[in-house]
């Protein structure tokens, strides 16, 4: 190596990328740590979900991108530009909180162009109108927000948020205080509005239905860390931890002990029964691990039927409980080693309903199973429902 | 530098604390004075005789003992009188509820000496005007202070969990049971609140008081009338004491309620 | 918290009666005598009884001799009652917003000094403002005082006082009504590009004008009534409408003219306050 070459500056890694980076933001408070050590990237343009339970520190994420808490450490880029320490309203990012926080005592229409005002926008009128008739709400701009139901509120401060262009717009769980019917309608709308407006969304919510419906990309938060990102078909099919697989969803885990390494597949002992699981499904080095495997996956039949030849065959299974859910039937069956497993089989008419008591024998494909770490904790980010 | 930038606001309040105290901080300082003329009020010399020597003007000491039996007849009819209203008023509907509303509240608006000069000749146009004196301060007294008594009850009997009240009945507890045991307790610190209220209120009264005493004399208008020709340093031990027994009482309520918080906490 | 279902029937009608009657005994009886005996031919005795000759002429003397001390009390009421404002302003905003766990404390400290006597509070300044004290020698220090001029016994004192006297008056309405703003709102217009002075204006001001219009009130209203400070801190000159009519009652023995300039007093505050709340809007009040 030359001296010449020695002497230019190192190759820039953190080249100006174009989106959100966070780069080893962390945030401590006295007594608790709620965001250690997180770096990510949003790329512009994109629908971008974080995805976690209450008290894993989404919501303080968010705050620290809006300037509304300060990091402990780590930087957040935007666009190149580093807005660590910019005061909120220094900061093309805007939020729709939670509450939506409209200003009382402000029309709608000085609600959503308050913040055009503030920077001395002009044709302020116009803009107003606009993205009223986007958010529909046209014809209700001299009302006062308590004179507007839950659902146009919520619209109102998407308005306020939207009309200012922001380079990315916060979303703090904007939709946790509408009705189901309602939610589902917004959930649709604001992804349109973000594909017709092109801006980056960051939405951070604890309902993984909505976080899988709406984005692009999720990341899911807990305790202060990121344990995974990736699509949400990534995220469910591939889990890469115990968390993350009862979190979204739910899993079966089941003890293992690893036999062989050698080839495309992992051969699991899986409490005395011999499954397979692909290697690059497989997200543990050491010699134990849980096998995991989501209930729809299950095939359950009458013992001693072939249920799927290629399949991992688990004998021996007796159900303990049936519940019919419509659109399913969720079975519990008891295991020879004592766990029980939840199947979901889908109610398509062409397979009976097995009562309890039945003596039923599970299969499942290896290509959809995967292996987590032993020393994860199965019950994490298990829903109350499950528990 | 930037530190008081960023806690200006808290610093500026604090100064405007601290600017409230400064006329007590007086009140305290002159209660040990020698004062060298009793005409100009000056801080002369440093003594314990006022302390020692609390009623050296015998008038000051008759004004004082007549300001507090006033003020705890007063106080025990307008709490009495002024917790029957709110409760009326927060738990009953009656004909006539919301301008009852407009009746409390009015004399806590009114200037005192429109309350104080009409009263009077209400007692003149009566026939009393012979018979000015305690019964006549009395009434006034227990007149202003019903508003602050109904004010301060009502606000803590609407803050309360009226499910209290329901559930004792729902376990056996009859409508009397039910309000000694769950209601009264409850409502009790708003009603001494109030008492305590009424009777800061009521000695410290001058306006009204003055024009309604005929001859008698309360701890405030002997100030008012020694404040011409000088007064003894004396009335300040007063003043002191009256400051010092109020922050007592506020404070140990304070703490009594933090202990309680902290063994809720600790269970 | 769920509106219990009131009760009817004659028991809320006893337990508010005795308060009831006693204000309307004593409270709103005593504004007719009052009016009566406003309209006293003052050439008669005043110890007659329920006497009424309509002498609507008192009026107009009481207002010719004394509309100075009456102007003068709304003046300096009114003085006192904006200094209060600012005062109390950045009290009742520093202890809501900034004071965290302090806060029931603080509320504490606001009114603790006020449990002393009025009288003597107003005397404390006696001393404060004297002439060969701190305050006026700093003064006349920075040149604002010229060497023979006095604080004390002046209208600038009479005011000094108001302001003191009626402070908790107008920080704690202002406090109730500052402490009930979400902070979220503040929150978010930070999030839209408003600074904290814009902030302050757009939002946290229009917000807490409930309070601003209670305290107000509830500070000049009584300021405008008082003559302790004026007698106490000022001098002849500063003399205002409460002493006047104090000294008509009991000096003067002329209960006519000082009940029509009681009488006045009164209606000229009510007009100022339904002006004033006409203006400011009435939400909230009490």
């Amino acid at each position: 190596m030359s001296q010449q070459a020695e002497a230019t500056s190192p190759p820039d890694t953190s080249a100006s990328y174009d989106g959100l980076r966070l780069s080893h933001l962390t945030k401590t408070f006295p007594g608790f740590t709620a965001v250690n050590d997180l770096s990510l990237d949003v790329p512009r343009g994109s629908f971008f979900a974080l995805l976690g339970p209450s008290g894993c520190g989404k919501t303080t994420t968010l705050r620290m991108v809006a300037g509304l808490e300060t990091p402990t450490d780590g930087t957040i880029e935007l666009a190149g530009q580093d807005i660590t320490h910019a005061k909120p309203y220094r900061r093309p990012v805007n939020t729709v909180f939670q509450n939506y926080a409209l200003f009382p005592h402000l029309d709608i229409f000085e609600n959503v162009a308050f913040g055009l005002r503030r920077r001395k926008a002009g044709d302020v009128e116009r803009q107003v109108e606009e993205m009223l008739a986007l958010v529909e709400l046209e014809g209700q701009a001299r009302k006062k927000p308590a004179q507007l139901s839950g659902g146009q509120q919520q619209r109102v401060a998407l308005a306020r948020a939207l009309i200012n262009k922001p380079e990315v717009l916060l979303l703090d769980e904007p939709l946790g205080a509408l009705d189901l019917k309602l939610r589902r309608g917004m959930q649709i709308e604001l992804k349109r509005i973000q594909t017709e407006v092109g801006l980056t969304f960051v939405h951070v919510t604890h309902d993984q239905e909505e976080a899988m419906t709406m984005a692009d990309t999720v990341a899911v938060m807990n305790k202060g860390v990121i344990e995974q990102m990736g699509s949400p078909t990534e995220l469910y099919e591939n889990p890469r931890s115990t968390f993350v697989a009862n979190f979204l969803g739910k899993s079966n885990l089941i003890e293992g002990q690893v036999t062989n390494r050698a080839s495309d597949f992992l051969t699991v002992d899986m409490q005395g029964i011999t499954v397979s699981v692909p290697a690059d499904r497989a997200h543990t080095d050491g010699d134990r691990g849980w096998v995991g495997i989501r209930p729809e996956k299950v095939l359950i039949g009458p013992e001693g039927a072939e249920l799927d030849a290629p399949g991992n065959t688990i004998p021996g299974g007796v159900i303990s409980d049936v519940s019919f859910v419509g659109v399913s039937t969720q079975y519990l069956v008891r295991m020879p080693w004592g766990q029980e497993l939840e199947v979901f089989a889908q109610n398509t008419g062409r397979v009976e309903i097995f009562p309890e008591g039945t003596k039923v024998e599970l299969s499942w494909r290896p290509e959809y199973a995967f292996l987590l770490d032993a020393s994860q904790d199965a019950l994490a980010g298990a829903q109350d429902d499950n528990v | 530098m930037n530190w008081i930038r960023r806690h200006l606001v808290l610093i500026l309040g604090l100064l405007v604390l601290a600017y409230t105290f400064v006329p007590i901080a007086v009140v305290v300082l002159m209660s040990f004075n020698d004062p060298a003329t009793r005409n100009v009020y000056r801080f002369d010399g440093f003594t314990l005789h006022n302390w020692t020597n609390m009623c050296e003007d015998p008038a000051m000491c008759d004004a004082l003992w007549l300001s507090i039996r006033v003020g705890l007849l007063a106080t025990l009819v307008a709490t009495l009188l002024g917790t029957l209203a709110a409760f009326a008023l927060v738990r009953y509907d009656f004909f006539g509820r919301s301008s009852s509303n407009l009746l409390i509240f009015l004399p806590m608006a009114a200037p005192e000496i429109v309350l104080g000069s009409s009263l009077l000749t209400l007692f003149v146009q009566g026939g009393f005007a012979g018979q000015l004196g305690f019964w006549t301060i009395f009434i006034a007294h227990v007149m202003f202070c019903l508003s602050f008594v109904v004010v301060t009850v009502r606000s803590r009997l609407a803050g309360m969990d009226d499910t209290l009240e329901q559930a004792a009945a729902d376990l056996y507890a009859t409508p009397s049971q039910t309000f000694w045991r769950v209601t009264f307790p409850l409502v009790l610190p708003g009603i001494l609140g109030a008492a305590l209220l009424s009777f800061s209120l009521s000695f410290d009264d001058f306006i009204i008081t003055n024009l309604n005493s005929g001859s008698e004399t309360t701890f405030p208008m002997y100030v008012w009338g020694a404040a011409r020709v000088g007064v003894p340093m004396q009335v300040n031990v007063v003043g002191t004491l009256m400051f010092v027994i109020s922050v007592v009482i506020v404070v140990a309520v304070e703490l009594n309620n933090r202990r309680r918080q902290k063994a809720l906490a600790a269970t | 918290m769920a509106d219990t279902t009131r009760r009817r029937g004659w028991v809320g009608y006893a337990l508010f009666l005795p308060a009831a009657a006693w204000l309307l005994v004593f409270f709103v009886v005593p504004f007719y005598s009052l009016f009566a005996t406003s309209l006293y031919d003052q050439s008669g005795s005043d110890f007659r009884g329920w006497e009424m000759t309509y002498e609507f002429g008192n009026y107009a003397d009481a207002i010719e001799q004394y509309w100075q001390p009456l102007l003068r009390a709304i003046l300096y009421a009114g003085i006192a009652t904006l200094i209060c404002l600012v005062l109390g302003y950045v009290l009742a905003y520093a202890i809501a917003f900034k004071s965290g766990r302090w806060k029931t404390l603080l509320l504490v400290l606001v009114i603790a000094p006020f449990f002393t006597s009025f009288l003597l509070r107003t005397l404390s300044w006696q001393l404060l403002l004297a002439d060969d004290w701190y305050i006026v020698d700093f003064l006349q220090f920075l040149h604002i005082l010229g060497p023979d001029d006095r604080l004390l016994n002046t209208p600038v004192a009479v005011i000094t006082g108001l302001a003191y006297n009626f402070l908790p008056f107008m920080v704690l309405p202002l406090f109730a009504s500052i402490d009930k703003i979400d902070h979220r709102l503040i929150e978010a217009s930070g999030d839209l590009y408003a600074n904290p002075v814009a902030a302050f204006f757009k939002v946290t001001w229009p917000l807490s004008l409930p309070g601003v219009v209670s305290g107000t009130l509830l500070t000049f209203i009584p300021a405008a009534g008082d003559y302790i400070n004026a007698q106490l801190l000022g001098n002849t000159n500063t003399r205002v409408i409460g002493s006047v009519i104090e000294g008509q009652f009991t000096d003067a023995n002329n209960s006519a003219i000082a009940a029509s300039l009681s009488m006045s007093l009164m209606v000229i505050i009510l007009v100022m306050v339904f002006l004033y709340i006409r203006r400011a809007g009435t939400e909230d009040l009490l």
